[in-house]
């Protein structure tokens, strides 16, 4: 069984070498939308991107309001 | 501008290059690509195009056996209807003037859309990105879909107080059966390539930014085969159900003037929310 640290660090590294920034500039806490500098089209990206990494399905009504990768990974661990 | 060029002996090269999108025919394959920034939103720009090419494949067909439909956008493959253009269209006009107006259009998609289903070559959807909405039922209209690996399928219409309108609730129940249609419709979720494989939608899934590459080795194969066995199996296979289309276009019209869609539609176009396209 995955560790919730161990899901978090993998998406922090992920949307890191996807969209292109620093992993040092990115914290559990950040909103992504900020972080990353993304709109809703490239949030959709990283859901893609996420879903094929873990191998998981995750509807994306359940992140309507989340915008944190703490949160975020909180919603994939529970679907591992 | 319609172009016919002579190239070579044996292959006439049929050219079309317009503001959504454009086509070549080449070799026995016709490449229809769409290209209007942001993402290929199907408005009356893209209509009128697409009306274009659907009446120049009765001359396309005769030299092709397959047809590749794809976007050279970044972003994906198509948004689905343009969104902005429905709403300021229908503003100051009376209801009944403006589902006057929407009838009028989805008549004329559904017509492009009926063609692209029936034509007598096989048709091939090579998606990425957003592949929602209409650009999903564009998709649907074709015979196979190959999918990149990013690709993400929605049907988002509900959120807007509406139905799918292009022909996709017949098309997918047609191709995959009623449970997956209402899971779609009735949440409103997207879901991706992968899973759009299992449940049997998309024939193949590639990695990023191989759809093209794969489509065309796709139609290369299906030029190996006697013309007329593809076009009849195609017949056989893939009825047209045309009865529920028409019911399609007269429950979207049926739905479009009631407030509470006038007010999505608002909200949608007006929105700052970096979501908006999360239902």
């Amino acid at each position: 069984m995955q560790t919730a640290e161990k899901t978090l660090d993998e998406i922090l590294a992920l949307a890191a070498a996807h969209f292109k920034v620093s992993r040092e500039r990115l914290s559990p806490d950040d909103d992504f939308f900020k972080a990353l500098g993304i709109d809703s089209l490239q949030t959709l990206d990283l859901l893609t991107k996420l879903e094929n990494h873990f191998h998981v399905e995750l509807p994306d009504y359940e992140l309507q309001g989340v915008s944190d990768f703490r949160t975020l990974a909180g919603k994939i661990q529970a679907r591992l | 501008m319609i172009e016919l060029a002579a190239k070579g002996a044996a292959s006439n090269v049929q050219k079309f290059k317009g503001q959504a999108l454009s086509w070549e025919s080449k070799s026995g394959i016709i490449e229809l690509v769409l290209h209007r920034e942001p993402c290929n939103e199907l408005g009356s720009l893209s209509l009128g195009e697409l009306e274009k090419f659907a009446a120049a494949l009765a001359d396309l067909e005769r030299d092709a056996h397959a047809l590749i439909l794809y976007s050279d956008r970044k972003s994906g493959f198509c948004a689905g209807a343009d969104l902005r253009e429905l709403y300021q269209r229908s503003q100051g006009m009376e209801p009944s003037e403006a589902v006057r107006g929407v009838r009028d259009f989805l008549e004329r998609i559904h017509h492009v859309l009926n063609v692209l289903d029936a034509a007598p070559l096989t048709t091939i959807a090579a998606v990425h990105g957003v592949t929602f909405g209409g650009g999903f039922e564009l998709a649907l209209a074709c015979d196979l879909i190959i999918a990149d690996k990013m690709a993400r399928f929605c049907f988002p219409e509900l959120r807007l107080g509406l139905i799918p309108g292009f022909g996709g609730i017949p098309r997918l129940k047609r191709d995959l059966g009623n449970a997956v249609v209402r899971d779609l419709l009735l949440t409103g979720r997207s879901f991706n390539a992968t899973k759009a494989q299992q449940i049997g939608l998309v024939s193949q899934v590639v990695g990023e930014g191989e759809t093209l590459r794969a489509a065309r080795a796709t139609a290369v194969q299906l030029g190996k085969f006697a013309r007329q066995t593809a076009v009849t199996a195609k017949k056989f296979i893939k009825p047209i159900p045309y009865d529920e289309l028409r019911r399609e276009i007269d429950l979207f019209c049926e739905l479009f003037p009631r407030p509470a869609v006038q007010a999505g539609l608002k909200k949608f176009v007006e929105s700052t929310d970096v979501q908006p396209y999360l239902p």
